[in-house]
């Protein structure tokens, strides 16, 4: 009954191709990033640091391989690498050059990864599927080998890690020991928006188009003119860039430090879980993958001692860690199971009930 | 100058020097192999016959040894500790085939790859919480497996050979024998695969697919459990076992992801290349090369032959 389209009249062209056709829709995009922003004043430390930072560049991670993965429908496992590349990009970009604004380097540090990406995505114009993907394995590998052989990446420290010096924004610390959650939460969800944005406008411009194309089927994406060589490079170039940038984040704005072992496969595995339990070629998807997957062990940690508490029984840390493992197990297949094409369809399914509320049809 | 005689001298000199270590190199090499190339044969098995990449072999393999040594060590005798697994492994099997092939079918591949994540994850924590996470040592000689050394006098030094490797080898070549037979020889294997050929080609014969299914993963389960025996018998029984499995899938796309004999000849080369760039060529780099090598012998492989040594030449229409 609100949320429905009657009365809203395209007069032209620019309007019927725009992103949110729907007033409603625009309008609570609005309302979303404004509670966003609020919550910077209205969150609590734990909830900024340990939620919703993480969240967001999670988020920002899942975007990057949903363009690879649901876009171009080029398997990848190497998204950690490729974020540990932007991490360590812009370590050396900062220390080299202390006196250029930290987000400058930030966003910098993911063409690094493009160009990383590109190299490592060259055996996608001969191969695809798994064999795609387990050759991009061989980047996961190669990259975190050389995060920790490679000793000037981590300007020789003793201990092998990367450590965030202190920088600042309009007078206000945004990295290092001195930054705030909140000013770094702002940080991150102004970049994340921002990113966002430019990816939605990707993928819904000609970009997009080609790289659809060549999913659904890429000899006949080539036949009617699309170069696989450019769309599945430029697919890699960008789905890098969005990584790195989202790994230079989650060392600068979120860890404060990392060692080379923070971009292992664990991480690339949970990022292509977030890509396909949020949707597959869906922005929105990958947000709520994001939400799902990181916080649902969150929220397991809060709720299953809870949970066994009144029943009687005592139950160990370790074994709460056991059941979580295996509870996310069950909760994939479960999702897999139920919607095959992730929180995106649901959504998708939430918004027709939605148009047609209060009535049936 | 100086470097290039590093890499392509001075290795082979080596090499030429003290022939004895090399044969040791390789060897280790042929036993790594042999051990890859088991892991990977549990994945070819399943992909032939259900098109479904299962990321869960190398799980399967440690949960296999895990529930093998739970049993003796609660008590029951390793013999039937063996058989117990054995059966678990076929109620894996069963479960897995209802619960998330069955409802699951007809889905994208990599909606199918996504699930068999969550086996993994789910056997990761299941195996810890009834079993514990604590390493584990094999019941090697429970099982009657040989234990020891023996140190063979060859090329002017000697070689040190493991029993239980030599045990492993010929293990692994009956077992790859054995399923060669089956495959070619019995009515389920003829069943496998029509199949591995076509789903539907095989239904409209009356071939059950859900029958086939339990079939082909109780099939994998046993080559996690000999597999796993193996494993747990050169170290120990622990989960950390399972990022070697990651390297079964180099195996694979050396092999082709359809072919037994791919899966035994990538295992070899893999075990070979990275035992012996590990020993002569890794100093060079600092060491630890062991860790991707393999993914780049892989790499550059497919990069010629797109669908691996042995795999079926792919065919694209529109």
């Amino acid at each position: 009954m609100i949320y429905r389209e009657a009365g809203q009249f395209k007069s032209n062209y620019a309007a019927d191709m725009a992103v949110f056709p729907l007033r409603q829709d625009r309008i609570g995009i609005f309302v979303i990033i404004l509670l966003a922003y609020s919550m910077a004043y209205f969150g609590s430390t734990f909830m900024l640091q340990a939620v919703l930072i993480p969240f967001l560049i999670f988020a920002l991670a899942a975007i990057g391989l949903n363009m690879l993965v649901g876009y171009t429908g080029l398997l990848s496992l190497g998204t950690g690498a490729f974020m540990g590349v932007g991490a360590y990009a812009c370590y050396k970009l900062m220390t080299i050059f202390p006196g250029v604004n930290v987000i400058v380097w930030i966003f910098v540090s993911g063409f690094f990864a493009a160009g990383i990406g590109v190299i490592f995505g060259l055996p996608s114009l001969r191969i695809k599927g798994f064999y795609l993907a387990v050759a991009t394995l061989a980047a996961q590998f190669f990259l975190q080998w050389t995060f920790n052989r490679v000793p000037w990446l981590y300007n020789y420290n003793v201990s092998g890690a990367i450590e965030a010096p202190r920088r600042t924004l309009f007078d206000v610390h945004i990295v290092g020991a001195a930054a705030t959650p909140q000013a770094r939460y702002i940080v991150v969800l102004t970049i994340v928006i921002l990113l966002t944005w430019i990816a939605s406008n990707i993928v819904h411009g000609r970009i997009g188009r080609q790289w659809m194309a060549i999913r659904d089927m890429d000899i006949a994406a080539e036949l009617m003119g699309i170069r696989p060589f450019k769309a599945k490079l430029m697919a890699f170039a960008v789905s890098s860039y969005y990584c790195g940038v989202a790994g230079a984040m989650m060392v600068f704005l979120w860890y404060g430090g990392a060692e080379y072992n923070v971009f292992n496969i664990e991480q690339s595995f949970l990022i292509l879980f977030m890509v396909i339990i949020g949707g597959l070629g869906s922005l929105i998807g990958s947000f709520f993958g994001a939400a799902l997957i990181f916080m649902l062990p969150i929220a397991m940690g809060a709720f299953l001692p809870a949970i066994f508490a009144p029943l009687g029984i005592r139950v160990g840390a370790e074994t709460i860690e056991h059941l979580r493992f295996m509870i996310l197990g069950a909760m994939i297949i479960f999702f897999l199971i139920v919607e095959p094409h992730g929180l995106a369809r649901l959504w998708q399914i939430v918004k027709q009930k939605l148009r047609v509320w209060p009535f049936p049809y | 100058m100086n470097l290039l005689h590093q890499i392509f001298v001075e290795p082979f000199l080596f090499m030429g020097e003290a022939p004895d270590l090399l044969l040791q190199v390789l060897w280790e090499g042929f036993v790594s192999g042999i051990l890859y190339a088991l892991i990977a044969l549990g994945f070819v098995l399943i992909f032939k016959a259900s098109g479904v990449f299962n990321f869960a072999q190398g799980i399967m393999v440690v949960f296999a040894a895990l529930t093998l040594v739970g049993f003796y060590a609660m008590g029951v005798p390793a013999i039937l500790s063996l058989a117990l697994a054995i059966g678990v492994m076929f109620l894996l099997a069963v479960t897995v085939e209802r619960v998330v092939l069955r409802p699951l079918v007809n889905q994208p591949d990599i909606i199918l790859f996504m699930a068999t994540f969550g086996i993994t994850y789910f056997l990761i924590g299941f195996g810890e919480l009834i079993f514990g996470g604590e390493p584990k040592q094999m019941i090697t000689s429970q099982l009657m497996l040989p234990e020891g050394r023996t140190n063979l006098e060859i090329a002017g030094g000697f070689v040190t050979i493991q029993h239980i490797d030599i045990a492993a080898a010929a293990i692994a070549v009956v077992m790859i024998a054995t399923l060669g037979i089956f495959f070619s020889k019995t009515r389920i294997g003829r069943a496998l695969r029509a199949v591995a050929d076509s789903h539907k080609a095989a239904l409209s014969v009356g071939i059950s697919l859900n029958q086939i299914w339990v079939t082909v993963w109780f099939a994998a389960g046993i080559v996690a459990l000999v597999t796993g025996i193996m494993w747990g018998a050169r170290s120990d029984v622990s989960f950390a076992l399972q990022i070697i499995a990651f390297k079964a899938l180099p195996v694979l796309i050396l092999g082709g992801f359809t072919s037994i004999p791919g899966a035994i000849v990538g295992g070899l080369i893999i075990g070979f290349g990275e035992k012996i760039a590990e020993f002569y060529w890794g100093p060079l780099v600092g060491g630890g090369i062991e860790s991707w090598f393999a993914y780049i012998i892989a790499l550059i492989f497919l990069v010629f032959r797109p669908q691996g040594l042995f795999g079926e030449k792919i065919i694209e229409r529109i």
